[in-house]
């Protein structure tokens, strides 16, 4: 039970520590970057239970800001090979277990 | 149209008569004309008149008595139009002139209008009725259609041959068509029982087809995106241990961090600390890794000179006391550049700021071997390296730092120009002189001013073409202004009549008065030294008959306002009062002497260096009559000394020699003795002390001269 409890602690220090997001990859421009990462969280935040949801703010928002074909895959776990326009890809960690990757494909 | 204006002439005239009162000869041509076509209206009237029917008159119309009906009125009708000019005159270009044009245009067209009707019985009609009865038979009972002369387009559907014969007769058939229009209204009645056509309007349509533009394709393509491929996999594990990476990182950034601020914070109070005496750290432009090495180069100096370190800080001459009034000069450094080792130093000059910095500037002075000339910045701190390093294309003669912006350096060129040096910029001189308003002879000294009304830097130099120029520095040019030209008195006595030449004295150096603004003094290359004032720029104050040689150096005591001291290749030195025109003090060194100096520390003491590479030191206060210490600076024989300067602090002088060297030496004690305090009274300090100093020896002097003169 102690365990348990310590492994609660640990998983409740580990959540506090890791919320903010933590860029894995990108080749995009510093000022799309920023503002790609702000609405990733932004819309992680927002539907917080609902991946799909986020994922398609996340998309129409880049869509619109961006211009089209943008491409969001947001989950806890997967893989994926994908074919992305240069300068327009972001793969970013957030809140200890999401995991984001954005990409523009046309 | 002739019939036309026929037939409404007779409507308005020829009506009264009834037409039956036979009709005019003229008007005959008319009717008969339009009998060829179809019955006209005139014609109907004439037949029912013969008829015998009663005619329907007007209600308005005129009665005439039967001789006036009989009365016969001649009219000629002409086929001219009576509105047509007769005199139509156009230019001819074939015979270059103009022409009366013989031949005028008579149809007047008062209505035109071509229908699209046809009417039945007209030639027209009755061929195109034909055509349809014979291609369709479905409707024999035609009654117009008496002959089917052609036999054509049976296959064709009805409508659709019509339509393209009444095409082309329309066209053809202009001219009838004009005629028909009057008499649309007449054709239909004999024709009533005829059976309806479809086309019970009795028209034809007609139609025309443009062509249609041809259509062109066209198309590009852009170059596609360039894109690239990425593939990960991402699981808790990754997650979290990317997460775990990160922080990692960023701690030991932190700590990082902490430990350099420490560490700058440190190197700031080390910097404070050196503050006082450092030059280095005030430019912000050299590097991080040159600042560093920088030091570790003093670092090392310092410990392989650290005998010469502690002989500048602490070692006096004890052997002094068993000298009597006699010192010593005690070499400490030597500065040396190999660049510079084929110039001869020509001016030195201590920063007025940094009291461990001074310039050397180098060229030559040697007429035949001109070159390039460098000004290079030392300091004590580092005698192994000169700390700035300026190279120039021709000898510098000259220089001198400006007083309140200690990184001004004015220097003064062989080639005449004169420049200033920026120790914070770049290594080109910031301003330079150009070309037109430069000295046409070598620049022998330059000294900054106070600044102008306008707040302006300027300063002063004097060349051997005999102008003194004050240089203004306005925003990015030197603006010159001729002071003074030294015109030689006596020499144009001397020359024959009529032939005035005017020469210019050469002038080889000048100071300033320190208190009295406009008031300076000018050594010349004839041995005379002028009094000069900045407001006049044609005379002198006063001249002195000084040298007999070119005077080398001239300069103002630093404490007593009336004296000056001067120095000539005539081997003398003179100390002079500038109210009295003959010297103070004249002191034979037995060689040219090259440059004089004031003690900064005192009235009475200052160095001199002469050819034969001795310095010489007087304190008159204690012996008037020989220098303290006269001493062999460089050995070899082929060098000279040509300058000498006193550290406005420390009690060293540096003597430059003809080899790019310079030579730091330390006074010994009994070279710069102030006076012992008595028992009970305090030592007297202050310039009142040096000035009465200076004065008690002066008054020794001229009191013996006026005795004389009395």
């Amino acid at each position: 039970m102690a365990d348990t409890g310590e492994g609660k602690k640990e998983e409740a220090e580990y959540k506090r520590l890791h919320t903010f997001p933590l860029i894995r990859h990108t080749d995009m421009p510093e000022e799309m970057r920023v503002e790609a990462m702000e609405l990733c969280v932004t819309a992680c935040e927002k539907y917080a239970t609902n991946n799909e949801s986020a994922a398609k703010m996340i998309k129409e928002t880049m869509d619109k800001k961006f211009g089209s074909s943008w491409h969001v895959v947001i989950g806890e776990g997967f893989g994926f090979e994908i074919t992305h326009e240069v300068k327009n890809l972001l793969y970013m960690f957030f809140g200890g277990s999401l995991a984001v990757c954005v990409w523009k494909c046309s | 149209m002739p019939g036309k204006a026929a037939d409404k002439h007779r409507k308005g005239q020829g009506r009264p008569s009834g037409g039956r009162a036979g009709p005019p000869r003229v008007l005959r041509a008319a009717p008969k004309k339009r009998d060829d076509d179809v019955s006209t209206e005139a014609g109907d009237v004439a037949d029912a008149g013969a008829g015998g029917k009663a005619l329907v008159k007007p209600p308005d119309q005129l009665e005439l008595t039967e001789a006036e009906l009989k009365e016969e009125i001649t009219r000629v009708l002409k086929a001219d139009n009576p509105h047509a000019p007769q005199n139509i005159v156009r230019y001819s270009y074939k015979e270059r002139a103009y022409k009366q044009i013989s031949h005028v245009n008579q149809m007047a067209i008062h209505f035109s209008y071509n229908g699209n009707l046809i009417p039945k019985d007209s030639d027209e009609g009755r061929r195109q009725s034909m055509k349809s009865t014979t291609g369709a038979e479905k409707a024999p009972a035609e009654t117009s259609a008496e002959t089917s002369e052609e036999t054509q387009g049976k296959d064709e559907e009805s409508t659709g041959d019509t339509q393209a014969a009444g095409e082309e007769t329309a066209e053809e058939s202009g001219a009838a068509e004009v005629a028909e229009t009057a008499e649309d209204e007449e054709v239909p009645p004999p024709k009533k029982p005829e059976k309806k056509l479809a086309n019970q309007f009795n028209f034809t349509e007609r139609a025309s087809r443009t062509l249609n533009n041809p259509l062109r394709e066209k198309a590009c393509q852009s170059e596609p995106m360039p894109c690239k491929d990425f593939s990960s996999t991402v699981n808790q594990w990754e997650i979290y241990d990317a997460y775990v990476e990160h922080i990692q990182k960023m701690e030991k950034e932190k700590e990082k961090e902490k430990s350099k601020s420490q560490a700058v914070k440190k190197e700031e109070v080390k910097k404070k600390e050196r503050k006082f005496t450092s030059l280095e750290f005030q430019s912000n432009e050299i590097a991080k890794v040159s600042k560093v090495a920088k030091i570790m180069e003093r670092m090392v100096n310092q410990n392989t000179m650290d005998d010469i370190i502690q002989d500048f800080k602490y070692f006096e001459d004890e052997s002094d006391e068993y000298r009597g009034q006699k010192g010593t000069l005690l070499p400490l450094w030597k500065f040396q550049y190999d660049k510079a080792k084929r110039f001869a130093v020509t001016a030195i000059s201590w920063n007025p700021k940094y009291k461990d910095l001074f310039a050397v500037g180098y060229g030559s002075y040697d007429l035949m071997k001109q070159s390039q000339g460098m000004l290079l910045l030392y300091t004590m701190k580092n005698p192994s390296f000169p700390e700035y390093i300026f190279s120039s294309e021709s000898g510098i003669m000259c220089l001198d730092f400006h007083n309140d912006y200690p990184y001004l350096v004015a220097v003064g060129f062989y080639d005449g120009n004169v420049a200033i040096y920026n120790l914070k910029a770049t290594s080109q001189p910031s301003h330079k002189s150009c070309a037109k308003s430069k000295h046409t002879e070598p620049v022998w000294q330059v000294k900054w001013q106070k600044n102008d009304m306008d707040n302006n830097l300027n300063f002063f130099s004097v060349s051997s073409d005999g102008r003194i120029v004050s240089w203004t520095l306005l925003q990015n040019e030197l603006v010159h202004t001729d002071v003074i030209k030294l015109s030689v008195e006596g020499t144009a006595a001397q020359r024959p009549e009529g032939l005035q030449l005017k020469t210019l004295g050469c002038g080889t150096s000048f100071d300033f008065h320190k208190k009295i603004d406009y008031l300076f003094l000018v050594g010349t290359e004839e041995g005379k030294i002028y009094k000069c004032s900045k407001c006049y720029s044609s005379q002198f104050l006063d001249v002195f008959e000084a040298h007999h040689m070119a005077v080398d150096s001239v300069s103002w005591n630093p404490y007593h306002s009336k004296v000056f001291i001067s120095c000539s290749s005539d081997w003398t030195v003179k100390i002079w009062d500038h109210t009295i025109k003959t010297p103070m003090f004249v002191y034979d060194l037995n060689s040219g002497v090259g440059d004089v100096a004031w003690a900064p520390y005192s009235s009475t003491v200052f160095a001199a260096v002469t050819t034969d590479s001795k310095a010489h030191v007087f304190d008159l206060s204690i012996n008037k009559y020989e220098a303290l210490c006269t001493q062999l600076v460089v050995s070899r024989k082929k060098n000279k000394i040509t300058h000498v300067q006193f550290n406005p602090v420390y009690p060293v002088i540096i003597i430059g020699d003809q080899r790019g060297q310079v030579i730091c030496l330390k006074l010994s004690p009994n070279l710069r003795k102030m006076p012992k305090a008595k028992k009970g009274q305090e030592v007297e300090k202050g310039p009142e002390v040096q000035i009465a100093k200076l004065e008690k020896l002066l008054s020794l002097v001229r009191e013996p001269a006026n005795k004389t003169e009395l």
